[in-house]
C-alpha cells in the first residue's frame, strides 16, 4: 500500500508542474513581452486627424501668390447606400459612370462601414448643384477640403506644387504623413513644407469591437487641435514677376532680380513656365503628363538649374581681383590689336581698341584686356608656379559664389562648374599654365554658372564687396521670423574702393554712346550693366544682360538670359531695363510701352532638334573652346 | 441518535476548502460583472443581466452545497448506481430532445429561459460509480477485467457526450485515469497516454518519412539493449509497431473523419496555420487582453479589450481573459494559486480517508477540476486548442457552477464523515 500512497506525490507534482507552465506562459505574455499590450492599443485606439489649412504665400507687398480654395470630396459609406440612379448622380458630378462604379466597388471592398472618397475635389459649382440633390442619394455625403489656388497664375516653378505622398515619403518622414495626405513636391512648397503644412490635430478615440466610437482616450487629455500652416512672405514682387513672365513668354531663359542689400529675390522667372493652377485639382495628373511632353522642359527651374558660360559677366571679376592683387591699377593700359596671343592660343577680340584701360575695357568688354589681367595674375612672381597662382585665383573667384550652390531656399539648386588646379593637373599632368586656361579669363570654357550665380555677382558688385544669401522667402509666420542666415553678409575679399572703377566701366557700358548696352538706358536712372553674348555649342548664341541700378544705393541687381536670342543687346538688355524701370519707377515709361508689347510678342524658340549625324562639339575642352570663340561676339 | 448526528452536520467540514470555493465564486462574479459591464447603460443592479443571474446561481449553489452537507454520507455510496443511471438517461435524453447551441446538442430546456447541461452532471455521476466500484471490489487494475469494467463505467457517458458532439467535455473524462492510477493502474498507462499525445503532435509537425525511421531507431535501440531479456525485447517490438500504426491511424482520422473546423483548431494550436480573423480570432483576442494586463492589470472595469467587447465568449469560456486584463499577472497568479491550493488540499483530504470510496471520489473531484482549470486557462493563453469547457466556479453559467458545487460538496460531506464507515 505504501507504494500506492506515494502516487499521491506524482499526481500533486503533476498539478504543480502544470500550474507552473501556466504561470510561466502568463509571465511571458503579460510581463515579459509588450507585444500584446501594443496590440490591445491597436485594437481600441483610433487616431482621428483634423487637417490644418496650409499656409498661404504672399509676395513682398503682401499680395496673395497662393491661397487655399475649398473643394468638395463626394464620400460614401457603402453600407448606407440605397439603390440609386447612378447615371443621374454621375451627370451631376460630371464623371464617367463606369469610373464611378469602379470607385464605388473599390470602396465597398475595402470596408462597408468606413466612409471613403468616391470622387475627389469637386468644384464649388458642382457642389452647389449636388447639394440640392444629395438627399436623393442616401449614404453619400460631401466633405470639404482645401486645395491650392494661384490668383495670378504666375511663378509656377518657384512656388512648386503639392501632391499626395508616396509610400516612400511616408516611410521617410516617419509617422507624420498618412496615405492620402499632401506634401510639397517642388519649389517653395517643398522647401518650406515644415512651416506650410501646419500641425495636424489628433483626437485619440476608443472604439469597440463593432467599430463604434466609445469616447476619447484619457478624457482627451492627449488630444491636440490642428494648427494652421504658417504664412510665408516671399521676396517676390508680383508686378515684376508678372512682367518678367510676360516678357519671357515664347522664349527660353531666366530672369533673376535680387535686392542687393538683403539678398531678397524680386523676380524669379524660368521660361517656359506653366500655370500653377494646372497642378491642382482633379486633372493634376493629366496636366502633369501633358507638361512633361513639352520639349523645352517646363519643370526645369532654369534660374538655379540652367548652366551658362558667364561670359562677359565674368570680366568685372578679372578687374576686381587684378586691382586687389595690385597687378593693375585703374589706369594700367594694355594694347589690343584685336586679339590676345597666349602661347599657341589666340583669343580674338571683337574690336581693335588699341591702348585700353580698365573703364573702357569693361565698357567695351575687351577680351584682350581681360586676358592680360589674367596673365598677370597667374604669372605673379610671388607664387612658386602657375598652378599655385591658379589655385589662389580660383579661391578668390569662388568667393563670388561660383562653382558651388549659393544655398537658395529651393530644392534642386545646381553648383555650376568651376575647377581648381588639381583638376587641370589631373587632366594635363604638369604641362599646363595660364595659357591653357586662358578662356576662363573671359568666362568661357570650363566654367558654367547658373543665372542665380550670375545675378549674385551683380549684387556683390552693387554692394561693393559682399552679398547676402539670395533667398525667396523673406519672413515666416505671423511673427515675420527671418532666418538668421539671411541677415549675414558674405564678404568676397575685395576692398570697396576697387569697385568704383569697375562700376564706372559698367556705367559707361549702359550710358555712354560707345557702350554695348546703350539701348537699355533708362531716363533719370543710372544703370550699370554689361551685355553678353554667350556662345552656345548647340545652336544660336544666348543673349545675356547683367546689371544693377541705380548706381548709388542700388535697389536691384539683375541677370537676364534669353537662350538662342543672339546679341545681348537685342533681347536681354531691353528686358532687364523694363524690369528695372518697373521696379524703380513703378511703371515703364510711356514711350517704351510699344517696345514692351513688341518684346512680349517675340517668339524665340530653338529649332526642333535635327537628327544627329555628327558628333556634338566638345564644349568642355578649353583648348577647343578657344577656337570656337571666333564665332562669339562679346560686346 | 438523529439529533446527535444533526449537531455534527458541519462538525468535521473542511472550511478552508469552502472558503476557497467561495473566493473563486466571488472572483467569478466580479469578472463576469466586468465582462458584461457597459458604461453607457445604467449602473443599477439587474437580475436579468448575466452578473445578476450568476449571483442567483452562486446563492443557489451555496444552498445546494450546504444541503448536501446535511445528507447522510452513506447516501452517495448507496445511491451511486442510481445517480449514475439518471445522468446516463439525461445524456440519452439530451440527444433526443435537447436544444442545439453552437453546434452541440448539449442542453435541455427546463423552462423559464433556464437550460440544463447533463454532461456537467455526468461528471459526478461517473465519479460516484467509479468510486463505488473500486471500494466494493478493490481491484488493483492488474487484470483486463477490472480495467475493462472501469473503462466501461467511464466510457458510457463519454461516448454519449461525444455523440452530442462535445469533444471538450468528453476530454475531461480522461481525468479518471488519475484516480485509477492512484488505485493501482500501472504507470505505463499514463506514459502510453503521454506518448500518444507526443506522437500526435509530432505527427503534424514532422513528416512521416522522418518520423518512422526515428521511431524504428528508438525501438531498435531498446531491442538491442534487452536482447538477453526476451520479454522486454518483445514488448519493445510491440510498442514500436503499435506506435507506427497509431501514427497512420491519427493521420487517417485527421484527414477522413475530423471536420474542417476541428482540423483548423488543431492546426492553429500547432502553429501550422495563421488565421487571425477566423477560428484563431478568439485566442488572439484573448491573448491580447491577457497580455495587455501586464504585471498589475488595468484595474477593475478599466480593461479596454473587456469593456469594448473584443474577446468573444468572455463571460463564459474566456472569463480568464478578463482576469488577465484587469488584474494582471498578479491577479492571474492569485487565481491559479487558489486553484492549486484547493487541488493539492483535495488530494491531501482524499488521502486521509479511511474508506476507499471517499478517497477515489476525492481524487476524481481533484482531477476533474484540474483538467478544467488546465484546459480552460491553457486555451485562453493559447497553449491548448480551443475546447469550450468552463473554468470551475468562475465561468458564467448555472449548470457548470452547480455541477462543480455538487461535485465538491459531496466530497466535503464524505470527508466530514471520514471517521465513519460507509
Amino acid at each position: 500500500m505504501d507504494n500506492l500512497f506515494n502516487r499521491k506525490y506524482i499526481v500533486q507534482g503533476l498539478f504543480i508542474v502544470v500550474s507552473l507552465i501556466l504561470l510561466g506562459t502568463l509571465f511571458y505574455i503579460q510581463v515579459f513581452s509588450d507585444k500584446y499590450f501594443l496590440s490591445a492599443e491597436n485594437n481600441v485606439l483610433r487616431r482621428i486627424y483634423t487637417y490644418p489649412a496650409r499656409g498661404v504665400i504672399l509676395d513682398r507687398n503682401e499680395k496673395v501668390l497662393v491661397r487655399n480654395e475649398l473643394v468638395y470630396d463626394l464620400m460614401a459609406i457603402p453600407n448606407d447606400v440605397k439603390p440609386f440612379d447612378t447615371v443621374e448622380l454621375c451627370r451631376i458630378i460630371s464623371v464617367d459612370t463606369a469610373k464611378f462604379i469602379k470607385n464605388f466597388k473599390t470602396a465597398r471592398r475595402i470596408s462597408r462601414f468606413q466612409p471613403k472618397a468616391i470622387e475627389k475635389q469637386l468644384s464649388v459649382e458642382i457642389y452647389q448643384s449636388l447639394s440640392e440633390q444629395l438627399a436623393r442619394f442616401p449614404g453619400f455625403f460631401v466633405q470639404s477640403r482645401t486645395i491650392r489656388q494661384y490668383p495670378d497664375s504666375i511663378a509656377g516653378q518657384f512656388l512648386g506644387y503639392i501632391k499626395e505622398v508616396t509610400p516612400k515619403e511616408i516611410e521617410k518622414y516617419d509617422g507624420y504623413y498618412k496615405s492620402g495626405d499632401y506634401i510639397g513636391r517642388s519649389g517653395v512648397e517643398k522647401a518650406y513644407e515644415q512651416s506650410l503644412r501646419g500641425v495636424k490635430g489628433v483626437a485619440k478615440l476608443l472604439y469597440d469591437v463593432h467599430n463604434v466610437p466609445k469616447g476619447s482616450y484619457a478624457e482627451g487629455r492627449l488630444d491636440t487641435s490642428a494648427v494652421s500652416g504658417e504664412q510665408l512672405i516671399s521676396s517676390l514682387d508680383i508686378r515684376l514677376q508678372k512682367l518678367g513672365e510676360e516678357l519671357m513668354q515664347n522664349k527660353i531663359g531666366s530672369i533673376v532680380a535680387i535686392e542687393p542689400k538683403t539678398g531678397e529675390i524680386l523676380a524669379f522667372v524660368s521660361s517656359p513656365g506653366y500655370d500653377p493652377n494646372l497642378m491642382v485639382g482633379r486633372s493634376q495628373g493629366n496636366n502633369y503628363m501633358d507638361l512633361l511632353k513639352n520639349p523645352n522642359r517646363v519643370f526645369n527651374v532654369r534660374p538655379i538649374q540652367g548652366y551658362y558660360s558667364p561670359g562677359s559677366a565674368f570680366k568685372p571679376l578679372d578687374a576686381l581681383i587684378g586691382l586687389q592683387e595690385g597687378v593693375i591699377d585703374p589706369n594700367t593700359t594694355f594694347n589690343c590689336p584685336g586679339y590676345f596671343k597666349a602661347g599657341n592660343h589666340t583669343v580674338k577680340c571683337e574690336h581693335i581698341d588699341g591702348n585700353i584701360a580698365l573703364r573702357r575695357g569693361l565698357a567695351r568688354s575687351c577680351n584682350t584686356y581681360a586676358c592680360y589681367v589674367f596673365q598677370k595674375l597667374i604669372t605673379q612672381k610671388k607664387y612658386k608656379n602657375q598652378k599655385v597662382a591658379y589655385d589662389d585665383w580660383h579661391r578668390m573667384v569662388s568667393k563670388f559664389g561660383l562653382g558651388d550652390t549659393l544655398g537658395i531656399d529651393l530644392p534642386g539648386e545646381r553648383t555650376g562648374r568651376f575647377y581648381d588646379a588639381s583638376y587641370y593637373s589631373g587632366k594635363y599632368s604638369k604641362y599646363w599654365g595660364y595659357s591653357t586656361v586662358i578662356s576662363l579669363a573671359i568666362g568661357q570654357g570650363e566654367m558654367d554658372a547658373t543665372p542665380l550665380q550670375i545675378a549674385n555677382i551683380m549684387a556683390i558688385i552693387a554692394n561693393k564687396g559682399y552679398y547676402v544669401k539670395p533667398h525667396l522667402v523673406k519672413a515666416i509666420g505671423r511673427d515675420r521670423e527671418i532666418k538668421k542666415e539671411y541677415t549675414q553678409k558674405h564678404y568676397v575679399g575685395i576692398d570697396a574702393k576697387h569697385f568704383d572703377p569697375v562700376i564706372d566701366g559698367m556705367q559707361e557700358a549702359v550710358n555712354s554712346p560707345w557702350g554695348t548696352a546703350i539701348g537699355s538706358r533708362i531716363d533719370n536712372i543710372i544703370m550699370c550693366g554689361k551685355t553678353g553674348t554667350v556662345q552656345n555649342p548647340r545652336g544660336k548664341n544666348h543673349s545675356v544682360f547683367i546689371g544693377f541700378a541705380p548706381r548709388d544705393n542700388p535697389k536691384i541687381a539683375i541677370a537676364v538670359i534669353v537662350e538662342n536670342a543672339g546679341f545681348g543687346s537685342a533681347y536681354a538688355a531691353p528686358i532687364a531695363s523694363y524690369i528695372t524701370e518697373k521696379y524703380l519707377k513703378d511703371s515703364v515709361a510711356n514711350n517704351k510701352l510699344a517696345q514692351v508689347e513688341w518684346m512680349k510678342k517675340q517668339i524665340v524658340l530653338p529649332e526642333p532638334p535635327k537628327p544627329k549625324f555628327k558628333l556634338k562639339p566638345k564644349a568642355t575642352d578649353t583648348s577647343k573652346t578657344i577656337k570656337l570663340l571666333n564665332d562669339q561676339a562679346t560686346r | 441518535m438523529i439529533k446527535q448526528q444533526g449537531s455534527r452536520f458541519f462538525f468535521n467540514v473542511d472550511w478552508i476548502s469552502i472558503l476557497i470555493f467561495m473566493a473563486l465564486c466571488a472572483v467569478g462574479f466580479v469578472n463576469i460583472y466586468a465582462s458584461v459591464f457597459n458604461a453607457s447603460e445604467s449602473a443599477a443592479f439587474s437580475f436579468t443581466s448575466s452578473y445578476g443571474k450568476q449571483l442567483i446561481y452562486i446563492l443557489a449553489g451555496l444552498v445546494l452545497g450546504f444541503s448536501i452537507l446535511l445528507v447522510d454520507a452513506k447516501f452517495f455510496s448507496v445511491f451511486s448506481p442510481i445517480i449514475y443511471g439518471i445522468t446516463v438517461l439525461l445524456l440519452i435524453a439530451v440527444l433526443l430532445i435537447g436544444t442545439r447551441v453552437a453546434g452541440n446538442q448539449a442542453w435541455i430546456s427546463i423552462g423559464g429561459g433556464f437550460r440544463l447541461q447533463p454532461s456537467e452532471f455526468a461528471k459526478f455521476g461517473t465519479s460516484l460509480l467509479l468510486a463505488r466500484y473500486i471500494s466494493n471490489f478493490n481491484p488493483k487494475f492488474r487484470d483486463i477485467k477490472s480495467i475493462a469494467t472501469a473503462a466501461a463505467i467511464i466510457g458510457l457517458p463519454l461516448t454519449l457526450i461525444l455523440l452530442q458532439p462535445d469533444a471538450g467535455s468528453a476530454l475531461v473524462f480522461l481525468a479518471f485515469m488519475f484516480p485509477m492510477y492512484r488505485e493501482g493502474l500501472s504507470g505505463y498507462f499514463l506514459l502510453i497516454f503521454l506518448g500518444m499525445i507526443v506522437l500526435f503532435v509530432a505527427d503534424f509537425l514532422v513528416p512521416m518519412q522522418i518520423l518512422i525511421p526515428i521511431i524504428l531507431a528508438i525501438g531498435g535501440f531498446f531491442v538491442y539493449q534487452n536482447k538477453r531479456k526476451q520479454k522486454i525485447m518483445f514488448s519493445a517490438i510491440l510498442v514500436t509497431v503499435v506506435a507506427i500504426a497509431y501514427l497512420f491511424f491519427v493521420k487517417l482520422t485527421y484527414e477522413k473523419i475530423l471536420k474542417p473546423h476541428q482540423r483548423t483548431r488543431i492546426e492553429l494550436i500547432l502553429g501550422l496555420k495563421m488565421d487571425p480573423k477566423g477560428v484563431g480570432y478568439n485566442v488572439i483576442q484573448s491573448k491580447i487582453a491577457i497580455g495587455s494586463g501586464q504585471l498589475t492589470g488595468r484595474g477593475f472595469l478599466e480593461g479596454t479589450q473587456t469593456k469594448y467587447g473584443y474577446v468573444p465568449a468572455q463571460s463564459t469560456d474566456f472569463i480568464f481573459s478578463t482576469i488577465g486584463e484587469e488584474w494582471g499577472f498578479i491577479g492571474c497568479s492569485v487565481v491559479i494559486g487558489l486553484y492549486i491550493f484547493l487541488l493539492l488540499r483535495l488530494i491531501n483530504l482524499a488521502e486521509r480517508q479511511r474508506s476507499s470510496f471517499s478517497r477515489v471520489y476525492g481524487y476524481c473531484v481533484a482531477c476533474i477540476l484540474f483538467f478544467h482549470v488546465f484546459i480552460n486557462i491553457g486555451m485562453a493563453i493559447g497553449i491548448v486548442p480551443v475546447i469550450g469547457i468552463p473554468l470551475p466556479f468562475i465561468s458564467y453559467g448555472g449548470s457548470s457552477l452547480w455541477s462543480f458545487t455538487v461535485l465538491l460538496f459531496i466530497f466535503l460531506k464524505l470527508d466530514s464523515n471520514r471517521m465513519g464507515f460507509i
